[in-house]
């Protein structure tokens, strides 16, 4: 049976994560809460959702200890379904242009 | 591989290139399954990803009035309708369960019988909360307020299609945990890992490196969780 790495950590660390995963949380949710609109309501929701996400990914997966090799693996496909969001975003608002001209107002 | 001959190995971008160019296994230091988890999580979130952004699609296409979330998910507590109350309840729960789900998997590393099947175990009631409340508030839209995947009163049909199929998929998937939270803290509590008993399907003995995949799969249901929170209830 070959031996496997594994890594041990202080508990203080995951509790630290978990507090600053509530923090993040509440902030999203007072985003909702107070109401804000436009460009900072998006702006805080993102990075608010990227931090989480990034804290889960890195600490509690513990993706920061990793080698690159599987990183990597993860990291190249991701880039590629944010770059599908993007495509996307822009071909949904094309279509919404289009119905708007032709179906909203061409009716 | 042991941590020693690891420690060796290069790191970064040079261990990068080493690894894949080694005509040798690529994970390093890293258990078949657990490299497997991993990549059975990437195609998982294709899935996600996939229903996710034709979510955004269809609802920056359409030409119809969206419903508000922060309306539809509000609650009434004592007379005053408070926004996403339920659904911030959920996540706290949710994030909980991640947090006591990293806590198992420490105590999973360092061995820790009891103390890892104890946490496996609080991680498996969040969860099973969380499916509670997920079902209260599918039974709230759907019974008392009408929705359905082909309509609601709020708005844009297209609503009840991908709510629920969105928290649909993410609540089979946090279900789907809880039985195997349940499973694997069973066999944590009984010694299955120090004993080297064999698992009931297979003829291969398990050990300790199980509980950190099994957190690998929770913490993935958690992190899609905060994509669906701030894509599907916070826009």
């Amino acid at each position: 049976m070959p031996q496997y790495k594994t890594q041990t950590h202080k508990i203080g660390i995951y509790l630290w994560i978990w507090a600053l995963l509530f923090v993040f949380s509440f902030f999203s949710y007072m985003v909702d809460y107070l109401n804000f609109e436009g460009l900072l309501r998006w702006t805080l929701i993102l990075v608010f959702m990227v931090s989480k996400a990034a804290l889960i990914v890195t600490v509690f997966m513990h993706l920061f200890w990793e080698r690159y090799a599987i990183v990597n693996v993860l990291l190249w496909p991701m880039t590629l379904m944010v770059l599908l969001l993007g495509i996307m975003a822009a071909d949904s608002i094309y279509t919404l242009s289009t119905r708007l001209i032709y179906f909203v107002a061409g009716s | 591989m042991n941590n020693r001959a690891l420690g060796k190995l290069p790191k970064g971008w040079g261990g990068l290139t080493y690894d894949w160019s080694s005509d040798q296994r690529v994970f390093k230091g890293m258990p078949w399954n657990k490299a497997m988890m991993w990549i059975f999580l990437l195609s998982d979130t294709f899935i996600f990803c996939s229903v996710l952004i034709s979510y955004m699609t269809v609802r920056v296409s359409t030409a119809a009035l969206w419903p508000d979330p922060s309306v539809v998910f509000g609650l009434e507590v004592f007379g005053t309708s408070v926004p996403l109350l339920l659904i911030a309840i959920m996540t706290f729960v949710l994030i909980s369960s991640s947090g006591t789900m990293a806590i198992a998997v420490k105590y999973g590393y360092e061995k820790n019988r009891k103390l890892c099947a104890i946490f496996l175990l609080l991680t498996a009631v969040c969860g099973a909360t969380f499916v509670g409340m997920q079902a209260f508030e599918w039974t709230k839209l759907i019974v008392h307020e009408g929705v359905s995947p082909w309509g609601n009163p709020f708005g844009a049909e297209q609503f009840g299609a991908f709510f629920f199929m969105i928290t649909g998929f993410h609540g089979t998937h946090v279900t789907i945990g809880v039985i195997f939270l349940l499973l694997m803290a069973r066999k944590t509590w009984r010694g299955d890992f120090d004993t080297g008993r064999k698992g009931f399907f297979t003829n291969v003995t398990s050990n300790y490196r199980a509980i950190e995949i099994m957190g690998l799969y929770w913490h993935f249901v958690d992190l899609v969780w905060v994509l669906i929170f701030a894509f599907f209830y916070l826009w």
